[in-house]
């Protein structure tokens, strides 16, 4: 009898099972037209609309034009906030309808192996869509985001991380309650738009909203977009805010995934999670 | 029996409650697996079969007792022991979208293995899916799927393979084939084998040893000739039947 060699374990830092998460959604979306248009088609209409407004108002004089750039700017950014929640939580939906969480759940994947692929590939979403959104903005409607300098960079890391709290929460709620609850995927995000001042400053909202806004990090990463735009400068103190607060929101929603896991070991996983 | 002295599972006092222990699934259920042994655990629906695999693949965490895989704490420490086990199920699909080959190559990532072409080719051979390697998951049928499923669970080439109904969706001549390799499978290379089956036959012919649960108990246990003498049975259907009606609270 041939006795199996004994392997050694995989580790939580290995790479490999981090690819074959990411190797998964590509193979997923190299045949799948839905899923392309899922990536382009939304941001491009997105740009479009508000693209046309913007023409329209600065034909009229209608407001300053670095007020049009605010608004293209914004939506380019909400955008990429957007697209990176929406990764993480489509990469455990897509495993919850295929009827395959309980293998990645026996397999020595962690959930933060999967969360960490699902991060990966949602920088490759977001740079494949936010890429042809930002080059079609350029040449149709003179927009260019990288006009905002430097700073672009913190911003859209802030905006990530606060996509990335809001999917891993997301996820979360997914897996206590079941499929019933994946429409928290695509509606979550739209809770925080009214308090993230996206189009328009914190201080034209009503006190109670302004409050809220404190604690939100894109509120914080979009009036800093403002701020440069309308040449105040690099908006160090609201990057700092928007950063310690993407902090807090990571750690809370890591919080919550762990105990979701924690519980559904104990209860068992939902029957409604496609097994 | 085929099977080693060498425990390779040992589970012992197992008990599990849900509803805040108001419907007790497992009541102190204690079972060993032994290296290159084939155990089928059998009983009705709602005996406590699908809490008790879940417990042993560390899906679920029990409220008593204890679980050693492979020299692990599996109930403590089960990532250590992750990629040596392995399970497939019926109940469960892979990935639609992907194809055979896609599928078995995102796994051998994910149970980062590096001889992975190899292993594959040589699966697809054995499972007779190598004309339809790069045809979609959705669109093979159902026995092609288990038959992916058990080759996926096959790929990591596991000490302790956890089978769920493994031939329920097979038609005969497919289950033949599929005992047939398993039983060679164990042989050749001491892989444990622990599975779930409402097909007595099949638990008949396979399975060196046998457990019968009820209510989340075990009501009998042992190498099935002994119990059919014991119990002066014809056949294994006759003994599940007999003991299930005497021990029914219906």
């Amino acid at each position: 009898m041939v006795t199996i060699g004994k392997r050694p374990s995989v580790s939580l830092f290995a790479i490999r099972p981090m690819l074959g998460v990411m190797l998964r959604q590509f193979y997923l979306y190299r045949r799948s037209l839905p899923r392309w248009m899922e990536i382009f088609y939304w941001p491009l209409l997105d740009l479009l609309v508000w693209g046309f407004l913007t023409l329209y108002l600065r034909q009229g004089s209608l407001i300053a034009s670095h007020a049009v750039y605010s608004l293209l700017g914004a939506l380019l950014l909400w955008d990429m906030l957007y697209r990176s929640q929406q990764s993480i939580s489509m990469v455990f939906l897509e495993e919850i309808w295929s009827k395959n969480l309980y293998h990645l759940l026996v397999s020595p994947l962690t959930p933060y192996h999967v969360i960490f692929g699902a991060i990966l590939t949602g920088i490759l979403k977001v740079s494949l869509s936010s890429g042809l959104a930002i080059f079609l903005a350029y040449h149709f409607f003179s927009f260019s985001l990288f006009s905002i300098g430097l700073s672009l960079v913190p911003f859209v890391l802030a905006l990530l991380c606060m996509g990335w709290a809001l999917g891993i929460l997301t996820t979360a709620l997914i897996l206590r309650f079941g499929q019933e609850a994946e429409v928290l995927a695509w509606g979550v995000i739209f809770l925080f738009q009214p308090v993230s001042a996206v189009f328009n400053p914190v201080s034209v909202l009503p006190p109670a909203f302004r409050d809220i806004a404190m604690f939100v990090p894109a509120s914080h990463v979009f009036e800093g977009m403002r701020q440069v735009v309308n040449g105040g400068g690099f908006p160090g103190e609201q990057l700092m805010v928007a950063f310690f607060l993407d902090a807090c929101y990571l750690l809370i929603a890591l919080g919550v995934f762990g105990w979701v896991m924690a519980r559904a070991r104990r209860e068992g996983f939902s029957l409604k999670l496609g097994a | 029996m085929s099977g080693t002295t060498e425990k390779v599972l040992e589970a012992r006092d197992i008990g599990k409650a849900f509803m805040g222990g108001s419907r007790i699934a497992l009541g102190g259920v204690s079972l060993e697996l032994f290296r290159g042994e084939i155990l089928s655990i059998v009983g009705p629906n709602g005996a406590g079969k699908s809490t008790l695999i879940q417990i042993l693949l560390g899906l679920l965490r029990p409220d008593s007792g204890s679980l050693n895989i492979l020299g692990v704490d599996a109930t403590r420490h089960r990532r250590l022991i992750a990629h040596r086990i392995n399970y497939a199920s019926t109940d469960l699909s892979l990935p639609y979208s992907l194809t055979v080959l896609e599928n078995l190559r995102v796994y051998s990532l994910i149970y980062n293995l590096c001889d992975w072409e190899s292993r594959v080719h040589s699966l697809l051979s054995d499972f007779g899916l190598s004309a339809i390697a790069n045809r979609r998951v959705g669109s093979l049928s159902t026995g092609q799927v288990a038959k992916l499923g058990i080759a996926k669970a096959l790929l990591t080439e596991p000490e302790i393979l956890f089978l769920d109904e493994p031939t329920a969706t097979l038609d005969p001549e497919v289950s033949a084939h599929l005992r047939e390799f398993l039983r060679k499978r164990v042989l050749d290379t001491g892989m444990s084998l622990l599975y779930t089956s409402h097909n007595m036959r099949e638990v008949e012919r396979l399975s060196d040893r046998i457990i019968l649960l009820g209510g989340g108990k075990i009501i009998k246990e042992g190498v099935i000739e002994d119990l059919l003498k014991n119990d002066s049975a014809s056949d294994l259907e006759a003994l599940f039947l007999d003991t299930v009606r005497k021990t029914a609270s219906w």
